[in-house]
C-alpha cells in the first residue's frame, strides 16, 4: 500500500479502523477532536458505529459494554477528559475486559492548556483509577508508529484481555507525517466466549464483573491480574535505543521529546560527544533491562520530559544507583528545545552538574 | 400429574441476599417471568447497578454485566449498538439512577436508546445503611438526615418518571408498586409493555417500582407496605406518563 499523508489524529481513526474497530465512543476535547471527527464520517462507511456520548465517563462505560459484547471498540480522549475516564478504565481492567483508550496529552493540573505535553505519565503507567491494576502504555514518537501501535494495540489488547492506552502529546495528533498501513506481527487470540452476547439457549450466562466480595475470592482474582501483568512484563517490553554501550552521556526520552533529543545528539555528534538514547516505546511494561546495556564509563543519564519529571522514577528504578540521573524537562505546553538539551549534556560532560 | 406452575426459567436456582419484607424478590420475579413469557430470556443481557440490587447479575438467568454507579445506562448503550438484535435491560435503585447517574439515563432516554429500565425506588440508599437519597421524602428521615429531610436545606425529592416522560426519545414511562396482588399484577403488565416497546424497537422504555425498605426505614415488612402507600403513592402517583399510541 502507497504511502499517504495524514494528521496523527486521523491516522489513528484510519489505523484503528484497518484493525477491525467498529465501535468508537468518545467526548469532544482539544487537541483530540479530530478523531472522534473522523470516526464520526468513517465508521459508518464500513458498517460501524460512532457514537458521541454525554460525557468522557459515559463514553468510557460505553466502551466497557461493548467491549464485554466482545466488539473491538475504543475511545479518546486529552488529559482532563482522561481523569474522567479513570472510574471507567479501573472497571474494564477489573473486569478484564480489551479495548483502546488514545491520550492525546495537553498540559495541566486543571484544566491547564491545549498545548502538547506529558504530565500524565503517572497516571497512565501507575494505573490512574482505583486497585492495582495495569494498562499497556504504548507511546509513539512519529505518525507511523502511531499507526502500527494502533494496530497492534489492539492485538495486544485481545491476546490479554487487557485495556491499551496510546499515550501520545498535542504535537503527534496535530502533525502531518507520510504513513502506511501494515499488517501486525501475527498473535494468537484467545476467542471471545466470555463475552455476552445471549446464551442462544446454548450456554450457562456469561458475566462481566469486577466485584468480589470475598476477599478470598478477590485476592486470587488479583494474583490472576498479577500473573497476567508478569506475562505482559516478558512479552511486551518495546523500547528503541542508540549508541548506548559507548556513550559517555545517555538520553533517556519518549515520544516527541525523543525527536527533540535525537536532533540535539546529532548535533553533540558533530561537536565530537559520545551521546546515546534510550526512547521507551512500552511505558508500561517499563524497559528497565535496556539500561543495563549502558556502559561502565556512562557519566550520567539525562531524562527530557514535556513534564516536571515523571519518567525519572522509572529511570532511577533502572539505573539503580549505578549512574546520576538528571532532568530536564519544560511544562505547561513549553516544549523543550535542542540547544536547552545540548547545554545540559555539556554540562554533565564537563562534571558541571 | 401435570405442573400447573413453576418457578421461572428467568431466575437462578441461589437463595438472594435481600432483606426479608424487601420487594426486589417481587420484582426480580416479575421482570424474569416477563422475559420468559416473551421468549427473549436467551438474548437478553442485563445490566446491574450499584446499591441492594448491585449482586442482580447473579439473579437474571441471562447474560449479565455489573456496571459502576449510575452508568448502568450507558453500558446498556455500548451493549446494544453491539448487539442491536438481543434485548438490553437496565436494573437500577433510586440512589444509582436518580442521584449518580442521572446525566446517563437522561441522555439515554434522550437517544432514544432501544433499551428498557426497571428503575426500583424505596427513597433511601439500602445497601450502604440508610443513607438519605434524592427520592428520600421531605420529614422522612435518613442516617444522613437524622431529623428529616429538609426541602431549605436539600430540596425536594426528584420525581424521575415525570421527568423523563418529557424527553421525546422516551416512549414508554409508567410508575407502579407491588404492595397488593392487584399492583403486583398491573406491575407486571407494565414491564411487559415496555419490554414490548424495546423489542419493537420504538425507542426507550422505563418502569419505576415504588419499592420498600423495611430494614432502613425502621418498620415490619407490613407497616414498610402501609407506609409506602400512605406516604410514598401520593407524592410519586401511580401510572402511565407515556406510551407509543400517545406519542404518534
Amino acid at each position: 500500500m502507497a504511502k499517504v499523508l495524514m494528521k496523527g489524529n486521523e491516522a489513528i481513526g484510519a489505523a484503528a479502523i484497518e484493525a477491525g474497530c467498529r465501535y468508537f465512543f468518545g467526548y469532544p476535547i482539544t487537541p483530540q477532536s479530530e478523531l472522534p471527527e473522523y470516526m464520526a464520517r468513517e465508521l459508518p462507511k464500513v458498517g460501524g458505529v460512532f457514537l458521541q456520548a454525554e460525557s468522557e465517563i459515559a463514553a468510557i462505560n460505553m466502551v466497557y459494554g461493548a467491549a464485554g459484547s466482545g466488539a473491538r471498540v475504543m475511545t479518546s480522549s486529552s488529559s482532563p477528559g482522561i481523569s474522567l475516564k479513570q472510574e471507567g478504565i479501573s472497571y474494564i481492567a477489573g473486569a478484564e475486559l480489551p479495548c483502546l483508550i488514545v491520550n492525546i496529552m495537553r498540559g495541566g493540573p486543571g484544566l491547564g492548556s491545549i498545548q502538547p505535553s506529558q504530565t500524565d505519565y503517572f497516571q497512565a503507567t501507575r494505573g490512574g483509577g482505583n486497585g492495582d491494576y495495569r494498562l499497556v502504555v504504548l507511546a509513539p514518537s512519529n505518525v507511523q508508529e502511531l499507526v502500527d501501535l494502533i494496530i497492534e494495540g489492539f492485538d495486544i489488547a485481545d491476546q490479554y484481555r487487557n485495556p491499551v492506552m496510546i499515550l501520545g502529546d498535542g504535537m503527534i495528533g496535530q502533525m502531518m507525517e507520510p504513513v502506511e498501513f501494515k499488517k501486525p506481527k501475527k498473535r494468537e487470540l484467545p476467542p471471545k466466549d466470555w463475552a455476552t452476547d445471549g446464551t442462544k439457549g446454548k450456554r450457562k450466562p456469561n458475566i462481566i464483573n469486577s466485584l468480589y466480595l470475598s476477599p478470598e475470592e478477590l485476592e486470587a482474582h488479583n494474583i490472576r491480574l498479577q500473573a497476567k501483568y508478569q506475562k505482559i512484563k516478558e512479552n511486551e517490553v518495546k523500547v528503541e535505543s542508540y549508541n548506548i554501550e559507548d556513550a559517555d552521556v545517555v538520553i533517556a526520552a519518549y515520544g516527541t521529546t525523543s525527536r527533540i533529543a535525537k536532533t540535539a545528539i546529532a548535533q553533540l555528534e558533530k561537536e565530537g560527544y559520545k551521546v546515546g538514547l534510550i526512547r521507551p516505546i512500552t511505558l508500561w511494561p517499563y524497559p528497565y533491562d535496556e539500561f543495563n546495556k549502558i556502559s561502565d564509563k556512562c557519566k550520567g543519564v539525562l531524562v527530557v520530559e514535556m513534564n516536571s519529571g515523571q519518567m525519572v522514577d522509572d529511570v532511577k528504578i533502572a539505573v539503580n544507583g549505578r549512574f546520576p540521573v538528571h532532568f530536564h524537562g519544560r511544562m505547561g505546553g513549553m516544549v523543550p528545545t535542542p540547544s536547552e538539551i545540548i547545554e545540559k549534556v555539556k554540562k554533565i560532560y564537563g562534571g558541571e552538574i | 400429574m401435570s405442573i400447573v406452575f413453576q418457578k421461572t426459567r428467568g431466575l437462578t436456582d441461589v437463595p438472594t441476599h435481600y432483606c426479608p419484607g424487601c420487594t426486589h424478590g417481587i420484582i426480580h420475579r416479575l421482570v424474569a417471568e416477563v422475559l420468559e413469557e416473551l421468549g427473549v430470556l436467551d438474548k437478553a443481557i442485563g445490566v446491574a447497578p450499584v446499591g441492594c440490587s448491585v449482586l442482580a447479575y447473579k439473579y437474571f438467568n441471562c447474560d449479565m454485566h455489573e456496571a459502576a454507579h449510575g452508568r448502568a445506562p450507558a453500558v446498556a448503550t455500548g451493549i446494544k449498538r453491539v448487539h442491536p438484535d438481543n434485548f438490553v435491560f437496565t436494573y437500577q435503585g433510586d440512589g444509582d439512577l436518580a442521584s449518580i447517574g442521572t446525566a446517563e439515563i437522561v441522555h439515554a432516554a434522550l437517544r432514544g436508546e432501544k433499551i428498557s429500565t426497571i428503575f426500583v425506588n424505596n427513597a433511601i440508599y439500602g445497601m450502604t445503611g440508610g443513607q438519605m437519597a434524592p427520592t428520600t421524602l421531605v420529614g422522612q428521615r435518613a442516617t444522613t438526615a437524622p431529623n428529616g429531610r429538609d426541602e431549605n436545606h436539600c430540596g425536594k425529592p426528584i420525581r424521575m418518571s415525570e421527568l423523563l416522560a418529557t424527553i421525546d426519545g422516551a416512549k414508554f414511562v409508567e410508575r407502579v408498586t407491588v404492595t397488593t396482588p392487584a399492583h403486583i399484577r398491573k406491575a407486571k403488565k407494565a414491564i411487559k409493555e415496555c419490554f414490548q416497546v424495546q423489542l419493537d424497537g420504538k425507542g426507550f422504555g422505563i418502569v419505576e417500582v415504588l419499592s420498600t425498605c423495611p430494614t432502613n426505614w425502621g418498620y415490619t415488612p407490613q407497616e414498610a407496605l402501609k407506609w409506602l402507600e400512605e406516604n410514598m403513592i401520593p407524592y410519586y402517583p401511580l401510572g402511565n406518563f407515556k406510551r407509543p399510541e400517545e406519542v404518534e
